[in-house]
């Protein structure tokens, strides 16, 4: 593995996590403000889910296949592909946690003279953090795993050396079993964060007080 | 600290969509500034339907609601509920905020500074028999009575002229329940605000209110009144027989041996020792369990007087 870390694998890790990071960030900069719009607006829930879901059920390597034609053998096409489904992921998560507010406390919050932001601001959305986080954790661990699948298009990311030592000869394949370790200590890594995250941002959540 | 509201229902009507039967039928009522009035009735006779039509929680079709003379629809939403405590059976704490935030609910609506804010708090901690230590804790690590005392603490925190509270005991164990309830009554003495108190209980009802309203099905008001004339003259048999057969005896239980007029005794007089604050009920319960027909009220080593058996249907 020491052979190969400054040429082949610290270059791909860097890009999975540029490929996992821009793919979790744009997901949630589309699903946040658009679970929000359904919050408010009932009426776009079921639509957005469903659209989202359909997604979801194209084969991860078939949907960069039909990209290919718009956008190339490029990022933006990977992107395009990972983006749909932390999407997929991120929407419904966002929405279970905007609605898991319970009845009673929406109550006392309106009897109180709280306006529809107040409650949104101070009450739902700090409710719905346990959910987000949840949402974001399967997000960033299934993106890491498919981003792999990106080096069919292009020779980049933890997924190209494993690609590459698939078409080699030799019997032991040092690189699958560096690179897909990679990938693993790197989900495992961002799984910690969020975790933690979750503690510091909800601390009235943490097991043992519900 | 402000001042209690009188509140006054005129003519108050509700339909909800799809149902024949009104929610409520052209109820008129009036609750003095102070009182403490009980709205009790069987289910869909309308007693949570019209404390929350007071907050605006549900909209009425026709009559008018005032607080002070105002309407209810005059004010702003959000102005005329934040000047409203308001409790449920449920209570409805937030979760994500210690009972300190929930307390200040009300006072950071209205942008109270912090410091009075968190001075109002212990305050009202300590007014409901909580610790100011609890302000840390949250909801998830109390009881549920004492959840249901940050629950009246946030309701009491900006000082409201009116507390509207919806079956707040509930779902309280009997004991925690009647612990609230004393303390409730007490607490409505010291702070001396109009509440209106919904309760399916008639035994609670007659426990805690100035003045009870019974509704029957339907919505229609079938009598308003004190507890004690209530009890002696119920308006029909529907009230009759929802206050119950042994009204009688429910009477002797607002009474407590202080109310009564007792005859001169000395040490040496026989029969069981009483303090001053049992009920007349309880005394006469107490009677036919010894079988005597007569007790000595005491305070301390004092001999108050003495309390005869046959006093006691003289008092009905």
């Amino acid at each position: 593995m020491r052979d190969h870390w400054g040429d082949t694998l610290q270059p791909a890790l860097v890009q999975h996590v540029e490929l996992t990071a821009i793919a979790v960030v744009i997901g949630f900069a589309i699903a946040f403000p658009l679970a929000l719009l359904a919050h408010r607006y009932g009426r776009l829930e079921h639509p957005v889910g469903v659209v989202s879901a359909l997604l979801y059920t194209i084969p991860s390597l078939a949907l960069f296949q039909l990209l290919i034609p718009f956008s190339g053998l490029t990022w933006t096409t990977v992107e395009i592909a990972l983006v749909s489904y932390t999407l997929v992921i991120l929407f419904p998560n966002i929405m279970a946690g905007l609605h898991s507010t319970p009845d009673e406390v929406l109550e006392a919050a309106q009897g109180m003279g709280l306006t529809r932001l107040q409650v949104l601001l101070r009450v739902e959305l700090p409710l719905a953090i346990p959910a987000i986080v949840g949402g974001l954790r399967v997000a960033v661990v299934s993106t890491v795993a498919i981003a792999t699948i990106a080096a069919f298009l292009l020779p980049d990311g933890l997924g190209y050396p494993i690609v590459l030592a698939l078409k080699e000869p030799t019997p032991f394949k040092t690189e699958i079993y560096s690179a897909g370790g990679l990938a693993i200590a790197f989900a495992i890594s961002c799984d910690l964060l969020l975790v933690a995250l979750r503690r510091a941002l909800a601390p009235w959540a943490v097991t043992g007080l519900a | 600290m402000s001042a209690a509201a009188e509140i006054v229902f005129d003519h108050v009507t509700k339909r909800y969509a799809g149902r024949d039967a009104p929610a409520l039928d052209d109820l008129s009522l009036e609750i003095p500034a102070g009182t403490f009035c009980v709205l009790v009735g069987p289910s869909g006779g309308g007693k949570t339907t019209a404390l929350k039509m007071v907050n605006r929680l549900i909209p009425f079709d026709s009559g008018d609601i005032r607080i002070d003379g105002r309407s209810v629809r005059d004010l702003p939403l959000t102005e005329l509920r934040r000047g409203i405590g308001y409790v449920i059976q449920q209570i409805g704490l937030f979760p994500h905020q210690t009972v300190g935030e929930n307390i200040a609910t009300v006072p950071r609506l209205l942008g109270w500074p912090k410091r009075q804010t968190a001075e109002r708090t212990v305050e009202l901690l300590e007014l409901v028999g909580l610790e100011a230590r609890d302000a840390e804790r949250y909801p998830a690590q109390l009881s549920g009575g004492q959840r249901q005392r940050v629950g009246l603490a946030r309701a009491l925190a900006a000082d409201p002229p009116l507390l509207l509270m919806d079956e707040p005991f509930g779902a309280l164990d009997p004991i925690t329940r009647f612990r609230l309830q004393t303390e409730l009554r007490r607490l409505h003495r010291e702070v001396g605000k109009t509440v209106i108190f919904v309760t399916h209980d008639v035994d609670e009802a007659i426990q805690m209110g100035d003045r009870i309203a019974i509704l029957r099905e339907g919505g229609v008001l079938a009598q308003y009144d004190t507890p004690d004339a209530i009890l002696a003259h119920p308006a029909d048999d529907f009230v009759a027989q929802f206050v119950g057969e042994d009204r009688a005896l429910r009477r002797l239980a607002l009474r407590t041996l202080r109310d009564v007029t007792l005859e001169p005794g000395s040490q040496s007089e026989p029969g069981s020792r009483v303090s001053p604050d049992t009920t007349v009920r309880n005394a006469v319960s107490l009677m036919l369990e010894t079988g005597d027909e007569q007790l000595v009220v005491v305070d301390g080593d004092r001999v108050l007087g003495v309390f005869h058996l046959r006093d006691a249907g003289e008092l009905l």
